[in-house]
């Protein structure tokens, strides 16, 4: 529900302006130049660990001319920041990025002007250097000595150009992250690690299942324990309020014994999920058609069905949050994605009007798509409606919440079918997609979609998660189109309407599972042809910008060099994510015994003008070791009843020993514009994983994780 | 329905002294009876940096010395370690003097969230401190208690590697 989701679904009042400035073209909702040599830059986008705020701050101070040092990037809050919806989608660096570069440029035109003015000289004489402004003649100036608020106090016209990629000083340098000392020092900077005067501590007592009721509480022996203030109950929406965390914790592992819930058995088999997401209500959408002009015929049609289960954001640090009420304002801090959505949420769940509302971003710890930070937000805002005194409250969920609670990401089921003539060209191709909704995001529907919201006395409707239209990029059916050359195909996506497991985005959406389909097929169909796996992709591609990173990841992989050996395995995938953005492709080496160990990652990624190499890198580094961890290890486990899975031993995730060595080589780009990367690697790793895992076995695993129980069955 | 106590005085805190030995500091804390470790540093001493992740001894996000081993905070109950030396990523070394691996996590940028980050440093210096030259292996070995969710392991392998190449602070 980023901007480009917004606009896919026809929402109004945008102006033909670049990036973000559709929807707040003031320049001063942007920047502000101070007069002590500064300048403040205000992003709605936020830091969620992917260095947003490092690439953001090297574009405002590569159009203004000023050293890096001068940019701050102001904490995102309702109260002033630039509304840009949701940090989401990998778009931020064009959304917001694409904002700042016009507005900073558009800025320095303006405060030229004036210097022009206050100089006598004409404008085109003046140059800027570090924010000095230098005329002819020795006249000279400064964007500090003109600083006045009035001077960008105005609409942006997107008139003034921004600079060409080959006049960039800033942009394309590998600028260090400006957050990282913070984290290394150990200071505070995390939004567990906030304060406020007088605070208190809850802890959620959450049902023990999500069908779950709570039928009796009986918390008074909770109520006279030391440190414990309140305990608060609305329907199955329960916490203890107490003046230390540590009373807090105790307090509501008592509580937990002192609960009786009515559970209901209404998950489905955890083993048979495949077979669970095609026999449910779905609302089915031809994706996209492509009739081949000549229609050839067909000797034979080949399918096969892949699959992924539920998988968990895990994010390291619970989620946590902040609220006051002061008078009639509500006071939130949260590490929620979009501050805005999440007001509308909050204004809708209370019955206040959103400017009553004030919520300010802290950073939390790394967040991959839809996590439970807007739902323990709503939690605090809740609570603090009840604490005694109007005191602030702080709410950290637990570990075990954590990791049951919150959104995940929909398991899928892919059903390719390849049609091929007598020579063995694909002449057509068909895929289905069978999903869960990839989005639950809070800011869209009639009623709120915040967790402690369906557990209230009144509760809301319990909603269903939905997809984004493909143009703004899709969820289930995210990269469902194949970007080889087919002659036809067709392509349908069935979002399935039950719901018992919550799911929301989690980073790449539908992608993942279209991708990893879609790969695992062209190496099957590879493999029956006998043509090398990359010779076969180049015969379907003729995207130059596709063709590159495919031949340059296999080139730094040294894949013709490749020497087979015993149980080891080398394995390509490719896509380009969204089918707009970035191209990664993505060599694989692994070794299999018992586990599939990956000892290699060589990647190719091409996304157009890079603002940070390193932090490009970094981005995909990581994203291709968590689709790794993903790949191997990771599924949301249950019961017909419960999540099972609500420890790090029973969804456990990739560690150190168990990390590939991972090469990141970047195509660069300049002249295209610059796109997101973040989830770009998540699908060709996990292809090309699989298709390792073949090339080492000889056997196909077409359902994730590739665990030892998945391949002993597939050897079996 | 919201349920006001009847009985609306709440119980105050039951606390009792602790000495602590923090970073080189002694401190004497009121702690309440159970307290972790992670808490009294957290929430009573305002030393932040060490970071809560699950409370169960399984991400590693918590760690600190005692007596130069690495121990969860999570789960330490705070009197237990009293008069034992506890330091924390914060006593490793400042901006002005920072510890080899600190400089080396910025040198490689080995983080994305940072969350992570603290236990991390405390794993790999009680590491450093016992093997001054250890091969990427011991390094891995000696990270496999510390989650990271971002995926930079890879960077984090490196920044250590880079800290014992460079040399202690």
């Amino acid at each position: 529900m980023n901007l480009a989701y917004r606009e896919a679904v026809g929402e109004k009042g945008a102006k033909p302006l670049p990036g973000s400035l559709r929807v707040n073209p003031r320049l001063s909702q942007w920047l502000k130049i101070l007069r002590e040599g500064r300048v403040d830059v205000a992003s709605g986008k936020v830091e969620i660990g992917q260095g947003i705020l490092t690439a953001l701050a090297q574009i405002a101070a590569e159009e203004l001319d000023v050293a890096l040092e001068r940019i701050r990037m102001v904490q995102a809050s309702t109260a002033y920041s630039p509304d840009e919806a949701v940090t989401s989608g990998s778009l931020s660096v064009q959304e917001s990025g694409t904002a700042i570069r016009h507005a900073c440029a558009e800025a320095r035109a303006i405060y030229l002007r004036a210097a022009a003015a206050r100089l006598d000289v004409p404008v085109d004489s003046l140059t800027v250097r570090d924010g000095e402004i230098v005329g002819g003649s020795g006249l000279r100036t400064s964007y500090w000595e003109l600083a006045d608020d009035a001077l960008l106090d105005r609409d942006a016209t997107g008139t003034v150009a921004p600079k060409s990629a080959s006049s960039h000083a800033v942009v394309g340098t590998a600028a260090p992250r400006r957050d990282l000392a913070d984290k290394v020092f150990g200071r505070a900077c995390f939004i567990h690690d906030l304060e406020l005067p007088g605070m208190l501590h809850a802890r959620m007592l959450r049902p023990p299942s999500p069908a779950a009721t709570l039928r009796s509480l009986d918390d008074s022996a909770v109520r006279s324990m030391p440190g414990v203030v309140q305990v608060v109950r609305d329907g199955s929406f329960v916490a203890v309020l107490a003046e230390t965390e540590h009373a807090a914790k105790r307090a509501v592992g008592r509580l937990a014994g002192a609960a009786e819930w009515s559970e209901q058995a209404n998950l489905p088999d955890e083993h048979a999920m495949a077979a669970w997401l095609k026999a449910q209500p779905a609302e089915t959408t031809v994706v996209d058609t492509r009739a081949p002009q000549v229609p050839k015929p067909v000797a034979r049609t080949v399918k096969a069905t892949y699959s992924r289960p539920y998988v968990a954001h895990a994010s390291l640090a619970p989620s946590c949050a902040l609220a006051q009420v002061e008078g009639d304002v509500l006071r939130i801090w949260t590490h929620s994605q979009g501050i805005y959505n999440l007001r509308k949420d909050l204004a809708l769940a209370f019955g206040m009007p959103p400017e009553k509302i004030v919520i300010a971003h802290v950073q939390g710890a790394g967040c991959y798509g839809h996590n439970g930070a807007d739902d323990v937000a709503f939690d605090a805002a809740r609570l603090a409606k009840s604490a005694i005194d109007n005191r602030p409250v702080r709410v950290q969920w637990s570990r075990p919440d954590e990791l049951a609670w919150s959104p995940v990401g929909a398991a899928m089921a892919v059903d390719v079918e390849a049609d091929l003539d007598s020579e063995g060209t694909i002449v057509g191709w068909r895929h289905d997609v069978w999903s869960n909704g990839h989005t639950l995001r809070p800011g869209r529907a009639k009623t709120p979609v915040l967790l402690g919201g369906w557990h209230l006395e009144k509760p809301f409707e319990r909603q269903v998660s939905i997809d984004p239209p493909m143009a703004g990029g899709g969820g289930g059916q995210r990269n469902s189109v194949p970007i080889y050359d087919f002659m036809g195909w067709t392509i349908t996506s069935h979002r399935v309407l039950s719901m018992p497991i919550r799911t929301s985005a989690l980073r790449s959406l539908g992608a993942q599972a279209n991708v990893f389909a879609i790969e695992s097929f062209m190496d099957e169909l590879a493999a029956e042809a006998s043509i090398d796996p990359v010779e076969f992709r180049l015969r379907y591609l003729a995207d130059a910008r596709a063709r590159a990173v495919v031949e340059k990841a296999a080139e730094r992989a040294g894949w013709k060099q490749w020497k087979r050996g015993e149980g080891r395995g080398h394995g390509i995938a490719f896509a380009r994510y969204k089918g707009a953005g970035a191209y990664c492709a993505i060599v694989a080496e692994v070794e299999v015994e018992v586990d599939v160990r990956v000892r290699r990652l060589v990647i190719a990624v091409d996304a157009g003008l890079v603002v940070n190499p390193d932090g490009l890198a970094n981005q995909i580094e990581g994203g291709a070791v968590q689709a790794a961890s993903w790949t191997l290890k990771e599924a949301v486990r249950f019961d017909r009843t419960r999540i099972t899975s609500d420890a790090w031993d029973t969804y456990p995730i990739l560690r150190a020993t168990q990390t590939p060595v991972v090469e990141v080589h970047i195509v660069s780009r300049p002249d295209c514009p610059a796109s997101g990367a973040g989830e770009a690697a998540a699908g060709p790793a996990t292809a090309a994983i699989a298709n390792a895992v073949f090339d080492a076995l000889g056997v196909r695993v077409r359902d994730l994780p590739l665990t030892a129980d998945r391949i002993r069955a597939a050897m079996a | 329905m919201l349920r006001q106590p009847a009985h609306s005085r709440p119980m105050a805190l039951r606390t009792e002294p602790v000495r602590l030995r923090v970073n080189g500091v002694e401190r004497t804390v009121d702690a309440e009876p159970g307290i972790t470790l992670g808490d009294v540093l957290r929430d009573i001493l305002k030393l932040k940096g060490t970071r809560f992740g699950c409370g169960a001894e399984q991400c590693g996000a918590c760690f600190v010395l005692v007596d130069g081993e690495t121990r969860y905070a999570c789960t330490t109950e705070a009197a237990s370690v009293a008069g034992k030396s506890i330091t924390t990523v914060e006593g490793l070394g400042s901006p002005e003097a920072p510890h080899a691996l600190q400089s080396a996590f910025l040198a490689e940028q080995a983080a994305q969230c940072g969350y992570c980050t603290s236990g991390m440093l405390v794993a790999a210096a009680a590491l450093l401190a016992r093997t001054p030259h250890p091969s990427e292996d011991d390094v891995k070995q000696a990270l496999d208690r510390n989650l990271c969710r971002c995926g930079t392991y890879p960077r984090i392998v490196r920044a250590v590697l880079r800290a014992a190449r460079e040399g202690s602070s």
